[in-house]
């Protein structure tokens, strides 16, 4: 089921994220990725206008680096590190997608239906990734966080809030996957 | 030279969430559904080793890199913030399956699609900055 090639085992992908939140810890630095869409948004310019943006973003370049490097570590694991045999997804799964008309992955990461050729030159489509990412950029700021900062940082540092903010994700992605998903796609 | 290791930890990262498919909206999609173990093993090993991890920085006075002791601040006070920015961060997450971290590996990895859900988290961030002070927190 798991291999080097195909997907990685769950045990050896949650011992590396644990690995690479230390290591930032380690390096003094913390572990978040939302943050930097709050600085990419200063460093566009946007505290011009806006005091929430007005802060030291050069501060933050590392951060950026790190960006930088996980683009990268993308494009090297689909390109060079990938036979095509991954996202096995559970069959029940795969039919209820087809019932939404979403296309098996087949080894795709990502579905057709959201990102292929047809979907991106549909104004529907392009509207719903818009959405999406209105939400998570707006979610994530006021949460003050995401997966990375308080899932996996902020859980492993015991702290309330994040418990709070993860449940959070979780009552918005089952209100969404279980009642909405099926209207946008149908 | 002293980013380097901020690449490679991001390399690393991009890698690993790549891989392991949390990045893919199936995975995601199939998190919420509860129709595998494979997200929620990978983000309870993730944070198992974290608070293992933390625990031995705390107890052990670990200092960082430079030399200075580590200091890992921690969340401020709160329910609101985190429970309704929570839920609007879900709902994103349940439709386009991508959380910030995996838009970037995406891209990288040449869904340029994925791009149109960037430029929407950074609009959402943007007024998120505009409208602060009149958000319940």
């Amino acid at each position: 089921m798991y291999s080097f090639y195909g997907t990685w085992s769950w045990y050896v992908s949650g011992l590396l994220i644990g690995v690479v939140m230390l290591l930032l810890i380690y390096f003094g630095k913390t572990f978040g990725m939302s943050s930097n869409l709050r600085t990419m948004c200063s460093a566009f310019g946007a505290g011009k206008n806006v005091a929430f943006f007005r802060f030291d973003w050069k501060s933050q370049r590392w951060n950026l680096v790190v960006v930088l490097g996980a683009m990268l570590g993308g494009y090297i694991a689909t390109t060079y590190l990938s036979d095509g045999s991954g996202v096995n997804l559970n069959p029940q799964t795969v039919t209820e997608l087809q019932q939404m008309h979403i296309d098996a992955p087949e080894g795709k990461l990502l579905p057709d239906a959201l990102v292929g050729e047809e979907a991106l030159q549909s104004p529907k489509m392009l509207a719903i990734l818009l959405l999406g990412g209105l939400l998570v950029g707006f979610g994530t700021r006021y949460a003050g966080g995401c997966t990375s900062g308080h899932a996996i940082t902020g859980l492993s540092n015991l702290q309330l809030p994040s418990l709070i903010a993860v449940i959070g994700f979780f009552i918005g992605g089952l209100i969404m996957s279980w009642l909405l998903l099926p209207l946008f796609f149908n | 030279m002293k980013f380097i290791k901020y690449l490679l930890v991001g390399l690393v990262f991009g890698i690993v969430l790549t891989k392991s498919e949390a990045v893919s909206w199936y995975r995601i999609y199939e998190m919420f559904h509860f129709q595998s173990f494979h997200m929620f093993g990978i983000i309870m090993t993730a944070v198992v080793v974290g608070v293992v991890g933390i625990q031995i920085i705390k107890r052990g006075k670990v200092k960082d890199i430079t030399g200075q002791p580590i200091n890992i601040p921690d969340k401020e006070k709160g329910f609101t913030n985190y429970i309704i920015g929570g839920i609007l961060f879900g709902l994103g997450w349940g439709l386009v399956g991508t959380c910030p971290g995996p838009m970037y590996i995406l891209i990288g990895a040449g869904f340029w699609g994925i791009g149109v859900v960037l430029l929407g988290a950074l609009v959402g961030t943007y007024l998120y900055g505009v409208l602060k002070d009149k958000l319940p927190h």
